[in-house]
């Protein structure tokens, strides 16, 4: 048991030691946020302080030059209830399966083949070349697959070869199959990150646990199921992520490829804003769209994070 | 065309710029009047049909009022044809009437050929405007044409002449006249084409003559589309290449000298037609350039003589409103080479599209 002078010494140092302590932990707090400061300037001028600004024009009906007029909610009231505007949405999540659910299939299996079958230069080299696609400008791509899927194109060139002219067409300009053809070129491009980073997600995992697996007699996809997906959770949900923005969010594959057309056969809200914005000059209407869209990746991507981040990691 | 609001309202305004369209920007106060500069220059005395597409009156209509804008030339757009192929199929002589047109169409495709070659891809825009619009001022008469084009009230695009118009081009559509990837082919597709020997006529602009005179030189014809009936009145597209002087341009005056030299100034007007290809306009007493010898351009130059003594000219319905092409015809004109649209429905779509972008 403590006498009564201890603990009144005790309580009169108290203050002072509070403060000793709180300054000397107050410092370098001071100077971290010194450091993150002029990054979270920049963060504030360039992201935060637009993000803000289109929230406010959403409501207003402008120009972009002339006086603005408050409108209220009918800027998003017209987003949800005009068919081309809501057509643009529904044409991105069609898109979703196109970019993200295939490239990441897709991007499974061959990681999963190369990963099994092959080590070494072959590895390596096959790894690079299915990346390729993802190093050229997303506008060139657009515009040599333009070339190889129109009339007179490398692929209707093929398709007559194998006797399958009657499937021959313009690719691009066909209304049942313009969408598809977008989404192709997605694929094309995105197949290589998936593969790429699944593969050394694959390469983290315990090679024990896969001598396990064939010790029990378990096939490629027995493994794959067992060992390979659960050990590479963390590195699918970001595969999805990426490509899953990349759907909602398409602009420039669409834009150098269809334009967004034939009619609004590959209208995206990416593609809908440009024209909103730049062509229409309906800044409030723009605005109230691409606010929808930023809502839509969020409302996709969040049970992602969710799913691939899980109870044990 | 988005950056041109942004460059007008900025700090250092440009003296002189290209305008695709000009009433909203009129309605910004962002263009300078320049009815001061016509009185001063004599712009006043020229053709009035010269300025009206430039005119813009106070209540946001085109075709009379304040003048905003000058064109450094003045195009005129028809059909061109490839003239060994139209020798192929029998013409001897351009097509006095549509339906003598139609017959040497219905030739082309007896013959394994390409009636006409076409853009119509989203990335250009619905070419297929082209020959709708001529269509339309064939079977009804140009003003309500202008009127729609110039924003005047209540003007309609939907009009039972324009009906039978698109109709009409439905049929040509229906007929294969146009190539099947029609909705895929690009505005400098469609011309490289056209200039290998693919497609016996094309609908297109005197902005292209010196491209086809290279490539196809002496091959290449022009005529102004043909008349519902034999000696109708002849009409055509016919837009100024439209420069402005910036509200708060510091040069003003210079810009102002500048317009008045190139529609007056031999040499300007002599650079204006072999580079250009259009007619440079200007007071009427001054006589035309010629371009070189075999030019198609000369046959554009004498065509455009003859569309503006029927007082023909029309600006283009693609024109009407900044989007209306992107929003309104391109979408509608791919969804009818797609069998998704009719003539009715189209030129409906268009009208709700026009009426929703001016606030009606």
């Amino acid at each position: 048991m403590m006498g009564s002078e201890p603990h009144a010494q005790v309580a009169r140092r108290r203050p002072m030691r509070r403060a000793l302590r709180s300054r000397r932990a107050r410092r370098p707090i001071l100077v971290g946020w010194l450091f993150v400061v002029p990054a979270l300037v920049m963060y504030a001028i360039f992201v935060l302080q637009p993000l803000a600004l289109t929230v406010q024009y959403s409501f207003y009906d402008w120009d972009g030059v002339g006086p603005a007029r408050w409108v209220g909610l009918s800027n998003y009231s017209r987003v949800f209830t005009d068919p081309d505007l809501l057509g643009t949405i529904f044409n991105s999540f069609k898109l979703l399966a196109f970019f993200s659910v295939i490239p990441v299939t897709l991007g499974l299996i061959t990681a999963s083949v190369i990963h099994r079958v092959t080590t070494g230069r072959f590895g390596s080299t096959a790894r690079a070349i299915i990346f390729l696609p993802q190093i050229i400008p997303l506008v060139a791509a657009g515009i040599i697959w333009g070339w190889l899927l129109s009339l007179p194109g490398l692929i209707n060139q093929i398709l007559k070869v194998v006797g399958l002219e009657s499937v021959a067409r313009a690719w691009l300009g066909d209304f049942d199959t313009a969408l598809p053809s977008v989404g192709m070129i997605g694929i094309w491009v995105l197949l290589g990150f998936c593969t790429v980073l699944l593969q050394t997600g694959m390469a983290k995992i315990n090679t024990d646990l896969y001598e396990a697996a064939r010790l029990d007699g378990a096939g490629w996809f027995a493994e794959l199921r067992a060992v390979t997906i659960p050990g590479i959770r963390y590195e699918i949900g970001v595969c999805l992520t990426v490509t899953a923005i990349a759907a909602l969010a398409a602009f420039d594959i669409v834009y150098v490829s269809t334009g967004g057309g034939p009619g609004h056969a590959t209208a995206v809200p990416g593609i809908q804003i440009y024209i909103e914005a730049f062509l229409q000059r309906r800044v409030g209407l723009a605005s109230a769209l691409a606010i929808a869209l930023v809502l839509l990746v969020l409302i996709v991507i969040l049970p992602i994070q969710r799913l691939s981040r899980g109870s044990d990691r | 065309m988005n950056a041109t609001p942004r460059l007008l309202s900025g700090d250092n305004p440009p003296d002189l710029i290209r305008l695709p369209t000009m009433v909203s920007l009129v309605q910004d106060n962002l263009l300078k009047n320049l009815d001061e500069y016509a009185a001063a220059f004599g712009w006043d005395q020229w053709p009035p049909a010269q300025l009206s597409q430039n005119r813009v009156a106070a209540d946001g209509t085109r075709g009379a009022g304040s003048l905003y804008a000058m064109g450094l030339n003045y195009s005129l757009t028809g059909v061109f044809y490839n003239k060994e192929l139209a020798a192929q199929i029998g013409m001897t002589e351009p097509p006095k009437t549509v339906a003598e047109f139609d017959a040497l169409l219905a030739e082309a495709k007896a013959q394994g050929l390409l009636p006409m070659m076409v853009w119509n891809a989203t990335a250009s825009g619905g070419g297929l405007a082209f020959p709708l619009q001529q269509l339309m001022a064939a079977y009804g008469p140009t003003g309500p044409i202008n009127d729609w084009i110039f924003q005047q009230p209540d003007a309609t695009i939907d009009t039972a002449t324009n009906l039978q118009a698109t109709e009409h081009l439905q049929g040509w559509i229906d007929s294969g006249y146009f190539p099947e990837d029609a909705n895929a082919i690009q505005y400098t597709d469609a011309n490289a084409r056209f200039r290998g020997g693919e497609g016996v006529f094309i609908f297109n602009g005197d902005w292209e003559n010196a491209t086809y005179d290279g490539e196809m030189s002496g091959n290449v014809g022009f005529f102004v589309f043909p008349p519902l009936e034999e000696g109708g009145s002849l009409a055509a597209m016919s837009a100024p290449l439209t420069f402005g002087i910036a509200a708060d341009a510091p040069n003003a005056d210079c810009a102002a000298f500048f317009f008045n030299w190139v529609a007056t100034n031999e040499t300007a007007r002599e650079i204006n037609v072999a580079i250009g290809g259009s007619n440079p306009g200007g007071p009427a007493d001054l006589a035309i350039p010629t371009a070189a010898e075999g030019s198609v351009t000369n046959e554009t130059l004498a065509a455009g003589g003859e569309v503006a003594q029927d007082n023909g000219q029309m600006d283009f319905i693609a024109n009407a409103t900044g989007s209306i092409f992107a929003a309104g015809w391109t979408p509608g004109l791919q969804e009818m080479v797609g069998g998704r649209q009719d003539a009715a429905g189209l030129l409906q779509a268009v009208q709700a599209e026009y009426e929703d972008e001016l606030g009606r």
